[in-house]
């Protein structure tokens, strides 16, 4: 007997809101408001999605697809838009939570070209466009958890990596992907220190990256994504600390070996590994990854209750990926 | 003129506006938090992780007020100003306050009184067991601080035990150190005027010391070539 186990991840929000009121959501919430639009959508159950309007600080991005996911459950708020994009963690703009945010304007991200090589059969450069209007973007609703013990849930819009990485036809070599983050000192003033070793890099496992979850994002709560939080182009993946979901991709290259990235060889390796998949059963060096805490907008009282970190950030759809590793060791 | 500039600033000292003065001062920070928390910072807001500023805001006034208890000694010996002292004991149980505060956010704030957690961070976490260490320091010269205290002790022994606020500021800058991630400007800036102050100590001493054997020194040529 075949058992299909409904996933969370993978119930398009259609499957839960009343199909009238999902594809009138967006004129609805734009015409009425987010408040009017909650008792509807309360009534799937969605109560994050309810919270979902575009707060008109960046362009729109439209058509956003039919498959709009959320993960994320009943306790699980939208962080608002404005603590999303005033408390990032982005280098290259400054090392405090605020400084991304007022530094935002160093970054200019056009025109912007993103170069794929490696193991693959149809490398090239590409301009922003080029890589992102053959795919169809859709609403992914996340949790964020950051590697200094604070999460997030964050609307993003983007495209399926999976999917993106396909076109460029990795060979049988490509065993890993690395993406590389904008590097130009002369724009970048952060870039001139030694805080990081620039550029920025990161990577995933093939079999990592082609997993549906696994999102190049362009834009958040509908709109065009803010240059703090990785304009135009950046990592979204779930189930990995934040650091992971590297931000500015200007490079994606398929590689056969384990790409050497920028936290995993920081102070001789005294942060992270490779891996980084959220795992309250493994400590960062300095302090316990067991339990978090949400921003969610809320007043200091509300923030008082940690919540317990979840294996995978709950995302246990992924753990198969993992089958037989020890991930104490593979952090 | 010299002269005149000097009684002016000893003057300064016997005001009995002073202590008020530095006591209203040294509350400032505990104002703009109280202000922070009803979203009328003056100089910023509590933001996004309001938990997460309480506890930085709180040690990072505990770590400057102990920088500048400490800097008293030092502008004593280059100054020749006695009243500095005065206020000695007032910038360091100011700088214990906020120390306390720091911890109490940590404690009942960030950790929601988990003593269990706590625990664990304590002995598991090298920043936390140095804040700790720090803070138990602070704590000991606190309590021992009342003139009561130092004629139980007796003054030798005393001041032995209050020699420990050097130690109690190097583990302050390295529990800072160790907690920041990769940029270490604000820690490395910490630590520069910490050495400071505690190399000033020996290197004013002497140079006070010299500047006295040589006015002797010229006071007996002088006698002699009368």
């Amino acid at each position: 007997m075949l058992i299909r186990r409904r996933r969370p991840w993978d119930m398009p929000e259609s499957a839960v809101t009343p199909k009238e009121v999902y594809l009138s959501r967006r004129a609805f919430m734009a015409a009425a408001g987010a408040a009017a639009a909650a008792p509807a959508l309360l009534a799937g159950g969605r109560e994050a999605e309810a919270l979902v309007a575009r707060p008109g600080v960046r362009e729109a991005l439209e058509p956003i697809a039919e498959t709009q996911w959320s993960t994320v459950g009943p306790n699980d708020k939208l962080t608002p838009f404005e603590d999303v994009t005033s408390y990032n963690n982005f280098y290259e703009l400054g090392t405090g939570k605020g400084d991304p945010k007022a530094n935002a304007e160093q970054l200019v991200t056009e025109p912007w070209t993103i170069t794929v090589d490696g193991a693959c059969g149809k490398p090239g450069k590409l301009s922003y466009d080029d890589f992102v209007k053959p795919h169809a973007l859709e609403e992914r609703i996340y949790r964020l958890r950051c590697v200094e013990a604070w999460s997030m849930v964050i609307p993003w819009v983007g495209i399926p990596l999976g999917e993106a990485l396909k076109r460029f036809e990795p060979t049988a070599q490509a065993k890993y992907v690395r993406f590389e983050t904008i590097h130009d000192p002369k724009m970048l003033p952060a870039q001139r220190s030694g805080v990081l070793d620039w550029p920025y890099v990161e990577g995933l496992r093939m079999d990592e990256a082609m997993h549906p979850l696994a999102l190049l994002a362009v834009g958040l709560y509908g709109e065009v994504l803010p240059n703090q939080n990785g304009a135009p182009l950046r990592l979204v993946v779930p189930w990995k600390y934040g650091f992971k979901s590297i931000k500015s991709i200007v490079r994606i290259s398929f590689v056969e070996d384990m790409p050497q990235t920028t936290w995993a060889a920081y102070g001789g390796g005294s942060e992270y590994g490779f891996y980084a998949n959220v795992n309250p059963t493994v400590d960062h060096p300095r302090w316990s990854q067991a339990s978090e805490r949400r921003l969610d907008g809320g007043s200091i009282f509300s923030m008082f209750e940690r919540r317990d970190t979840l294996m995978f950030n709950g995302y246990d759809d992924v753990a198969p990926l993992y089958a037989g590793m020890d991930l104490k060791k593979w952090f | 003129m010299v002269l005149t500039q000097r009684a002016f600033w000893e003057a300064r000292g016997r005001s009995p506006a002073l202590k008020p003065v530095v006591f209203a001062l040294a509350l400032v920070p505990l104002a703009e938090l109280a202000l922070r928390l009803f979203g009328l910072g003056l100089w910023g807001a509590l933001g996004v992780n309001p938990i997460e500023s309480i506890v930085r805001f709180s040690g990072d006034w505990a770590l400057r007020m102990l920088l500048v208890a400490l800097a008293v000694t030092p502008l004593r010996l280059l100054t020749g100003l006695a009243w500095p002292m005065k206020l000695r004991r007032m910038l360091g149980l100011f700088a214990f306050f906020y120390a306390a505060l720091h911890l109490a956010a940590y404690v009942g704030l960030d950790q929601g009184l988990d003593w269990a957690r706590i625990w664990a961070d304590v002995v598991k976490r090298l920043y936390i067991t140095v804040g700790m260490a720090a803070f138990a320091i602070l704590l000991a010269l606190a309590l021992t601080s009342p003139k009561a205290a130092v004629r139980r002790l007796g003054g030798r022994r005393w001041q032995a035990l209050h020699r420990l606020v050097y130690p109690a500021a190097v583990l302050a800058v390295v529990h800072y150190g160790l907690m920041v991630k990769a940029d270490l400007t604000q820690p490395v800036i910490h630590g520069v005027v910490l050495a400071l102050l505690l190399a000033a100590r020996p290197a004013l001493k002497s140079w006070r010391g010299r500047r006295r054997s040589g006015a002797e020194g010229r006071v007996r040529t002088a006698g002699r070539g009368l």
